[in-house]
C-alpha cells in the first residue's frame, strides 16, 4: 500500500505525517509512507487546500487533518478491498 | 513493515542537525561574548523590546488576539471551502471569479500555507492567471487575523485601508496579468472535477452558521470597546461593555450545547489552538526584536529615528518605492509585520509607506517568488513583482495623502 502526505510544509502535514505513521504501526499494515511537497505534483493530485491524505492514488480528505481512527479505517477499507 | 522513503537520507541528516546545533552555540555564545550589554543604547533597547513585549501581553493577546484564533479556528471548521472554490474553475463567470479570488482571502488564507496551493491550481486548472494572482495578492493581505490585529494595533483607518486596498488592487493586477498573458493560456488543461461542489453535505443549516459567527465577531468587538465621549450612544456601549460580551458568552455557550456535537467542539478548539501555537510564538519574536531595534511608539530603541525618517518618512513616492520593495522580499511569519510596522511607525515612518509595505509584505517574499516562479515561470512572475511593488507604491501615496 502506498500512502502519500501531501502539502508544502507546514505543520499541520507534519502532524498528519506523524498520525498516518502511527496508524500505519499500530495496525501493522504494510505501507509505504512518503511526503509529496512539490506544489505542481499536489495540483495533479486534485488537491489544492492541503495538508490531504492519499491512500494508493485515493485522495481521502484534503484541507483537514483528520482522526487517527479514521485514518485506521481508511487503511483497513484498502486492505480489504486488495483481498477481494 | 514500515518503509519511510526518507530512511536512507537520515544519516546524513542527522550530521546535519549535529552540525547545525554546533554552529548555533557558536553563535549564540559569541553574541553574549561581544554584545556590550553594559552600554545605556543596548540597555534602553533591551528595556524597549521587554516593554513592547509587555504592551502586547496586556493590551492585545488576552482580548483581541484570543477571539480572533477561535474565529479563525472557526471558520477553518464549519465554512466550507469547496463552495467558494467553485468559483474559480474555467467555466466559471469571470465577473464572479474576480470578485471572489479578491475577497475570499479571509476565508481561504487562514493559514497561509494553503494560499500557494489554492494559486497553483486556480492558475492550472481552473479560472486562469487573472484571477489566481488576484488571489494570490489580496488574500495573505485580507486573512481575518491580519486584519483584526492591524485594525486593533495600528488603528482602524490602517486596517480598513489594508483590507480595501488589497481587494481594489488584486483586480487590478488579476485584470492586467490576464490582459497581458491571455495569449498563452488557451491550450491549458481545464479540469472541472476539481472545482466541482463535493457531495458533502453541510450538516447545518446556513442561519444557524451566520449566527455563530456573528456572534463570535460581536465578542471581538465588544470587548474591545474604546471609550470614545464624542457620541452618547458610544459612551453607553463603552460603559455596559461587559453586560453585553457576558450576554454574548452566554448565548454563544448555549449555541455550542444546542446546535454543535462533541466532535465538532473538540476540533473547534483543536484547530483555534493550532492557530495560537502557529503563530504566538513568531509573534512573541516579532514583538521582541522590533522593540530592540525600534522602540516602542514615542520612544527611540537601537535604530535612530532620523534614519527611519529619512528612509521612509513622509510620502514621498521614494519613501513609498523603498517600503514595496522591501515588504516585496523580506518574508514575514504571520502576523509579525504588525509589531514591526508599529515600531517603524513610531519610529518615524509615514502611513502611506506603512500601507505599502502592508501591502507588499505579506502578498510576496524571496521564498515564495521560488515558489510562485515554479508554477508561473520567470516572465510571469517579474511581471507579477513588478505590478505588486507598483500597485503597493501607489496606493501607499494615495492613502498618505489622505491621511
Amino acid at each position: 500500500m502506498k500512502i502519500e502526505i501531501l502539502g508544502t510544509g507546514c505543520p499541520k502535514c507534519k502532524k498528519l505525517s506523524e498520525l498516518a505513521a502511527e496508524a500505519v504501526n499500530k495496525l501493522g499494515a504494510s505501507a509505504e509512507i512518503t511526503k509529496v511537497t512539490d506544489i505542481n505534483k499536489i495540483i495533479d493530485y486534485g488537491v489544492m487546500v492541503t495538508p490531504a491524505l492519499v491512500i494508493d492514488g485515493d485522495v481521502k480528505i484534503a484541507g483537514k487533518i483528520p482522526e487517527k481512527e479514521e485514518i485506521k479505517r481508511w487503511i483497513e477499507e484498502k486492505k480489504n478491498e486488495i483481498i477481494s | 513493515m514500515i518503509i519511510l522513503s526518507y530512511i536512507s537520507k537520515g544519516k546524513w541528516k542527522k550530521a546535519m542537525k549535529q552540525k547545525n546545533k554546533f554552529l548555533f552555540i557558536i553563535i549564540v555564545f559569541t553574541f553574549f561574548y561581544f554584545m556590550p550589554f553594559s552600554s545605556s543604547k543596548i540597555l534602553n533597547a533591551l528595556m524597549e523590546s521587554l516593554l513592547m513585549a509587555q504592551d502586547y501581553a496586556r493590551q492585545h493577546v488576552l482580548l483581541c488576539l484570543i477571539p480572533a484564533f477561535f474565529i479563525a479556528g472557526a471558520i477553518a471548521n464549519f465554512i466550507s471551502q469547496e463552495n467558494i472554490i467553485k468559483y474559480f474553475g474555467a467555466e466559471a463567470n469571470k465577473f464572479l471569479s474576480y470578485t471572489v479570488a479578491s475577497v475570499s482571502g479571509t476565508i481561504l488564507a487562514v493559514c497561509s500555507c494553503t494560499v500557494l496551493p489554492l494559486f497553483a491550481g486556480i492558475y492550472k486548472r481552473g479560472a486562469g492567471i487573472g484571477p489566481a494572482t488576484a488571489f494570490l495578492y489580496s488574500g495573505p493581505a485580507i486573512n481575518i487575523l491580519a486584519i483584526i490585529l492591524t485594525a486593533r494595533v495600528l488603528g482602524f483607518e490602517l486596517g480598513l485601508a489594508r483590507a480595501t486596498g488589497a481587494i481594489i488592487f488584486s483586480i487590478v493586477i488579476g485584470l492586467s496579468m490576464h490582459f497581458i498573458f491571455h495569449e498563452d493560456e488557451k491550450e491549458k488543461i481545464k479540469d472541472k472535477s476539481l472545482f466541482s461542489e463535493s457531495n458533502t453535505q453541510e450538516e447545518r443549516p446556513l442561519w444557524q452558521t451566520a449566527f455563530y459567527f456573528t456572534t463570535l465577531i460581536g465578542i471581538l468587538i465588544f470587548a474591545n470597546w474604546r471609550k470614545d465621549e464624542s457620541l452618547k450612544i458610544w459612551q453607553a456601549i463603552y460603559s455596559s461593555k461587559w453586560y453585553i460580551t457576558g450576554i454574548l458568552l452566554i448565548i454563544l455557550f448555549w449555541m455550542l450545547v444546542k446546535w454543535f456535537n462533541k466532535e465538532e467542539r473538540a476540533q473547534w478548539v483543536s484547530s483555534s489552538w493550532s492557530f495560537a501555537q502557529q503563530i504566538l510564538p513568531f509573534l512573541l519574536g516579532g514583538v521582541l526584536v522590533a522593540g530592540f531595534l525600534l522602540g516602542r511608539p514615542g520612544s527611540e530603541a537601537l535604530i535612530p529615528k532620523i534614519w527611519i525618517g529619512n528612509l521612509v518618512g513622509g510620502n514621498s513616492l521614494w519613501s513609498n518605492l523603498f517600503a514595496s520593495v522591501v515588504g516585496a522580499f523580506m518574508y514575514f511569519a504571520t502576523l509579525t509585520e504588525i509589531p514591526i510596522l508599529q515600531g517603524l511607525l513610531g519610529a518615524g515612518m509615514g502611513k502611506g509607506p506603512a500601507l505599502a509595505l502592508l501591502l507588499a509584505g505579506p502578498a510576496l517574499s524571496l521564498p515564495n517568488m521560488l515558489v510562485i516562479r515554479s508554477i508561473l515561470g520567470t516572465k510571469k512572475t517579474l511581471v507579477f513583482i513588478l505590478l505588486v511593488i507598483t500597485m503597493a507604491t501607489l496606493s501607499g501615496m494615495i492613502f498618505g495623502y489622505f491621511f
